[in-house]
């Protein structure tokens, strides 16, 4: 027996590392696995993006609303490295009816806790001084925010003082299991490690990772392109995106989708995205994404049409089928947990993600309702 | 005797020309990166650091390293290393990102 601790995460993600803070914090001993390095999938391929702007009202809002507030936390109680700026969201809208649209759907949000306000077209360069003209207008979200997801994974996963075992020899090759099938541990390339709770923060890799546990949970890779430019001054102030970036989000169509959304970052660089299609985990260029996202980019910030990109790469959200994250105790499995399956959220719901999983480890009714997240959804015949 | 790179090689090239760093002469050859024209000029630094305003310049010299970059005919982040030297190019010092004009 190498170790035994109260629980093992297996990703070192944002959510696992989470998912280890608040465990820690509750007083658990944790380990963290994963075959890679710390934010080393979809967690170091993302923009950082904190947001309440893009959901409509349900579950995932509520969420959202209670992890930007463990966010503004988080940000007094790390180091200053996690880049945690409450820059703020803008949606603009290129026409009347369009605006339409974002005030109908304000409107639902703000009754859900979301502030938000309007900006007529004459006020957007206010907001934006580099916005293309000619819009008809937007929607400010003050509760957006960003940090920097790689540092804030590893700064969580330091914080939160658990053991952290990284590497190709930590993979997770099978589940342990007692009598009953209650979970006992893991087995990986390296020996067995034991732990009564086993956490699935495996990302877009949770589905696999719940296969090696026998339970169905269909977590599909769902890629996206970035495109970095140069670092450049402040020319972006919020995280500024157009209105159909909605609607692609909640879309579950596989076939290529592009809506921008552009962002400064501390370091210098503007991100620019959002591309989505459900090709497996296949990272081969799309030219079309990518020049897709540079032509909306340089049609919403001209200033951006003088810019060098100076890469781009893609990453695999977490897709599941309804749009929601999979978080709680898996009634399939006894000790099993899930945490994944976060699509494109995963680091603005990371911290109530951790947040639910240690009080569901330590028997705590957790903040808000997590019916609508159960891991066994997906089962045929319903939920048991 | 002095060995240059140009007897080691031995290279003929055609008549030198005039490219300027910061306004003043530098003498070039065809053929010659910027950044190897400013070398064998002398000079070794033509940008300050983002952070803390340090001098750069050419480090790798195969335009993988990105500290030469330079502002070349006005276009900030040039990597001199890979631009070939062309008549009367006007190389200037770049500060940070070289893109301070666009900040908001």
């Amino acid at each position: 027996m190498r170790s035994a601790s109260d629980v093992i995460v297996v990703g070192a993600g944002v959510v696992g590392a989470a998912c280890a803070y608040y465990a820690a914090r509750a007083g658990l001993s944790v380990t963290v696995l994963d075959r890679g390095p710390v934010a080393g999938g979809t967690t170091g391929s993302g923009e950082g993006n904190l947001l309440v702007s893009d959901k409509e009202p349900g579950p995932e809002l509520e969420l959202a609303l209670f992890s930007c507030k463990l966010w503004q936390e988080l940000a007094e109680l790390l180091p200053r490295g996690v880049e945690y700026e409450p820059k703020g969201g803008l949606v603009v809208a290129r026409d009347e009816p369009g605006m339409a649209a974002l005030r109908t759907f304000a409107a639902g949000q703000e009754k859900a806790g979301v502030t938000v306000r309007e900006v007529a077209a004459d006020r957007l360069p206010d907001l934006e001084p580099h916005l293309a003209p000619g819009l008809a207008g937007g929607f400010h979200y003050p509760q957006d925010a960003q940090v920097m997801p790689a540092l804030a994974a590893a700064h969580l996963l330091r914080a939160s003082g658990a053991e952290v075992r990284l590497g190709p020899g930590e993979e997770v090759a099978g589940l342990l299991t007692g009598p009953g099938g209650a979970v006992r541990g893991v087995r990986t390339a390296s020996g067995a490690l034991y732990a009564p709770h086993v956490v699935n923060a495996a990302g877009a890799w949770g589905g696999e990772f719940a296969r090696l546990a026998g339970v169905l949970l269909p977590v599909l890779p769902r890629r996206g392109f970035v495109l970095v430019t140069e670092p450049l001054p402040r020319v972006v102030r919020h995280k500024v995106y157009g209105a159909d970036y909605i609607a692609d989000v909640a879309s579950g169509s596989a076939a290529l989708q592009t809506s921008l959304v552009i962002e400064g970052t501390r370091a210098g660089p503007v991100l620019i995205g959002a591309s989505r299609e459900r090709v497996g985990f296949d990272r081969t260029l799309s030219v079309e994404a990518v020049r897709r996202l540079a032509t909306g980019a340089t049609e919403l910030f001209p200033v951006l049409a003088g810019v060098r990109t100076m890469r781009t790469y893609a990453g695999f959200r977490p897709y599941l089928p309804d749009h929601l994250p999979a978080i709680g105790a898996d009634a399939r499995v006894p000790g099993l947990l899930h945490a994944c399956g976060h699509e494109g959220a995963g680091i603005g719901l990371a911290p109530a993600t951790g947040r639910i999983i240690a009080d569901v480890l330590t028997g705590t009714q957790p903040p808000l309702d997590i019916g609508p997240f159960d891991p066994a959804r997906f089962e045929p015949g319903g939920s048991r | 005797m002095a060995r240059t790179p140009r007897e080691l090689a031995g290279a003929r090239p055609d008549p030198a020309f005039e490219i300027t760093l910061d306004g003043r002469p530098v003498t070039a050859l065809p053929g010659q990166s910027v950044a190897a024209a400013l070398w064998a000029a002398g000079i070794l630094s033509w940008r300050t650091t983002r952070e803390g305003g340090r001098p750069r310049g050419a480090f790798c010299g195969i335009g993988q390293c990105y500290e030469c970059l330079a502002v070349i005919n006005g276009v900030p982040n040039r990597r001199a290393c890979l631009v070939p030297a062309g008549a009367g190019d006007a190389v200037t010092t770049q500060e940070g990102h070289g893109h301070a004009g666009l900040g908001v």
